[in-house]
């Protein structure tokens, strides 16, 4: 594996960069699949709500941003703490509640929190990290370490107040913040458009907020129009809201099987063979004489042999100890 | 020399000045806070001397700077969130309670939240029913909180130093008829450690235990009882958590009786808590049930005399008191 550079992408040639935002996208895609076996062999407790599908999103932003850069995540988040540069062995003991995990068990699945890679946390609260990603934003400019914060959340926190009220003091106070709203289509089981008025975009202008809509399953769109708002905010040009359409290819958890009522099986198709971001950036790294197939499979088996072993690192874990319960409460 | 004797609010004001000059990350967000220094003017002067980027006025806007406040203490800045009335605490409530409590249990550690919220408690403002409440034990009945009630100008001067500079959230209720109480603080730095209770006045037949506007309330009744003969201790918790139960249970052993009074609602309030833990603590030693007295479970009204009977008063202690010591 190799380590994240300081400073996504700039050190590497451009082969290297987009190899390596192929490499990251693959291994996010697996690492998902080995959380729905362990889920579905009753090896994880709890809750799991996959990324898959979803990948460029969280791989085109991290990759224009710096690893002291932070981020807030939410339920659907391990793909935003892998782009982020968090280790899937330490994530893996995380989901089954081992000591080793990154919350030392206390945390699971959704509340992947990660200081080393600037991961301010990931969510349960639909919406509930808008606030601190701003305040982390508002910390980086009182402090003038040149950090920005990006807020990932799906489509569905469009419903939560809190958002403009954050959105509005972001831009009061130009905040180098930059809200990502994953649109993937769904509010868990209800299309977005019978929860959603207006526009997406309109909601940000309505504050004067720099935004932007772009493919999220085209990683080198993410990545660049990211690039330029991090940049902007960076700058002290204050925040901006970039929509990424995208789609979830599971259910909203693990356990949401039967989709028909809210989603057909042709629309789930339709994303998967012609919109799936692995084989759209593969086939254009072929075009660009960057990799051949042989390269691309290569990638896809060290991602297996990768998780495998993060997998059977977490399963040989122990269980945190008892009298932990009581730890951490305060500081 | 006289002691020097400063208002509760200047105490407040003090203890922020000083934290802010010895801690350049000290900031304080809030509604009106900056020029106008909130509208009971606890912060006047503040903007002036530490300037509008350490002194930020908000819109009204509790969720989303309070959101800020705890995001802002995660990464190097210890804000003090100003909430104007504890009322609007309940517009908070996502963010003090699953964000602001859990960051550092569900991180493992990792994280941590240094951050206070300023806000009151109190009626008898003729403020009705939004603008009167008393809502400690909400945030007392959360793990990962702190929860601070000062009675007096000097604990509120060293508590709120203490609490700038713990590392978890701690919410901070002043009483806001309390502000322009008098009484002495030192004009050096001290602080007080939080969970450490203060026995007010020291008696022998009764034990009051009271917060935040409650001790000035028990202090008078104490002074009635003692014309009657009846000698009572007042211990104030000082924090309801953590709380100091050893201080509270001394007093009790000591008196073999006790009044838990507190402004908040008392159905599943912090007076039910401190009379459980007297309860559970001290029960063999008690001459007589522990007695609860707290704001009536009713909205707070506007009209005068509806609202006066809403609260303890030291007539209504005093008369308790008396009954609980065989007189009547």
């Amino acid at each position: 594996m190799t380590s994240k550079p300081e400073t996504g992408g700039v050190a590497s040639t451009e082969k290297e960069r987009w190899l390596r935002a192929y490499r990251q996208i693959v291994r996010i895609r697996v690492f998902e699949e080995q959380v729905n076996e362990l889920y579905t062999r009753a090896l994880m407790p709890g809750l799991a709500h996959l990324y898959s599908g979803e990948e460029a999103v969280a791989v085109g932003i991290c990759e224009a941003l710096r690893i002291d850069d932070y981020i807030t995540s939410t339920h659907r988040g391990h793909g935003h703490c892998l782009a982020k540069g968090a280790s899937p062995d330490r994530m893996f003991a995380e989901l089954l509640g081992k000591e080793a995990g990154y919350c030392r068990g206390k945390g699971g699945s959704m509340h992947i929190a990660d200081p080393a890679t600037g991961n301010l946390g990931a969510n349960a609260i639909v919406g509930g990290s808008v606030g601190i990603a701003t305040g982390a934003a508002f910390a980086a400019k009182r402090l003038g370490n040149g950090r920005v914060a990006v807020c990932f959340f799906g489509e569905g926190a469009l419903g939560q107040g809190s958002l403009y009220e954050v959105m509005n003091l972001a831009q009061l106070w130009k905040l180098p913040v930059i809200y990502v709203c994953e649109n993937n289509l769904y509010n868990e089981y209800t299309h977005f458009s019978e929860t959603t008025a207006g526009t997406i975009l309109g909601r940000a202008s309505a504050f004067g907020v720099e935004s932007g809509v772009v493919d999220g399953q085209d990683v080198r769109a993410v990545n660049a129009i990211a690039t330029r708002l991090v940049q902007r905010a960076r700058a002290g040009d204050g925040p901006a809201f970039l929509q990424a359409d995208t789609y979830r290819y599971s259910g909203h958890h693990v356990g949401d099987i039967n989709r028909e009522y809210y989603r057909s099986k042709s629309e789930e198709q339709h994303w998967k063979t012609e919109r799936d971001p692995i084989a759209l950036h593969g086939k254009w790294l072929m075009a660009e004489g960057f990799a051949d197939s042989a390269e691309l499979e290569r990638i896809s088996a060290d991602a297996r042999r990768e998780m495998e072993a993060a997998v059977k690192f977490a399963i040989e874990a122990p269980y945190p100890s008892v009298d932990q319960v009581n730890e951490d409460i305060y500081a | 020399m006289p002691e020097r004797e400063l208002t509760f609010a200047q105490a407040v004001r003090e203890a922020l000045a000083e934290e802010m000059r010895r801690d350049s990350s000290v900031c304080i967000f809030g509604e009106d806070v900056a020029e106008a220094g909130t509208p009971f003017k606890v912060l006047s002067g503040l903007v002036e001397e530490f300037g509008a980027e350490r002194v930020l006025d908000t819109p009204i806007s509790e969720a989303g700077f309070t959101g800020i406040g705890v995001g802002a203490a995660m990464t190097g800045i210890r804000p003090v969130v100003d909430i104007m009335f504890g009322d609007f605490l309940t517009l908070t409530m996502d963010q003090m309670v699953n964000q602001a409590a859990k960051a550092h249990y569900m991180s493992g550690g990792h994280w941590k939240v240094p951050m206070v919220l300023r806000t009151t408690l109190g009626a008898t403002r003729r403020s009705a029913a939004q603008h009167s409440q008393s809502l400690h034990a909400w945030f007392s009945h959360v793990p990962g909180l702190k929860v601070v009630l000062p009675s007096t100008p000097y604990d509120a001067k060293g508590l709120l130093k203490t609490a700038i500079r713990d590392e978890n959230p701690v919410v901070f209720f002043e009483d806001k008829m309390m502000y322009k109480l008098k009484g002495p603080v030192p004009a050096e730095d001290y602080t007080i450690p939080l969970g450490v209770a203060d026995v007010k006045r020291e008696g022998d037949d009764i034990t009051l235990v009271a917060t935040s506007s409650m001790v000035q309330v028990a202090l008078g009744a104490a002074a009635l009882l003692e014309k009657q003969g009846i000698s009572a201790e007042v211990v104030d918790p000082r924090t309801t958590w953590p709380l100091d139960e050893k201080t509270i249970l001394d007093s009790v052993k000591k008196t073999s009786r006790a009044i838990v009074m507190d402004e908040g609602y008392g159905r599943y309030g912090v007076a039910a808590e401190l009379a459980a833990v007297i309860a559970e603590g001290a029960f063999y030693d008690l001459d007589a049930p522990v007695r609860r007295m707290s704001a009536m479970h009713v909205p707070i009204p506007f009209s005068p005399p509806l609202e006066d009977v809403t609260v303890p008063t030291e007539e209504s202690i005093f008369k308790a008191a008396k009954e609980m010591c065989g007189q009547s």
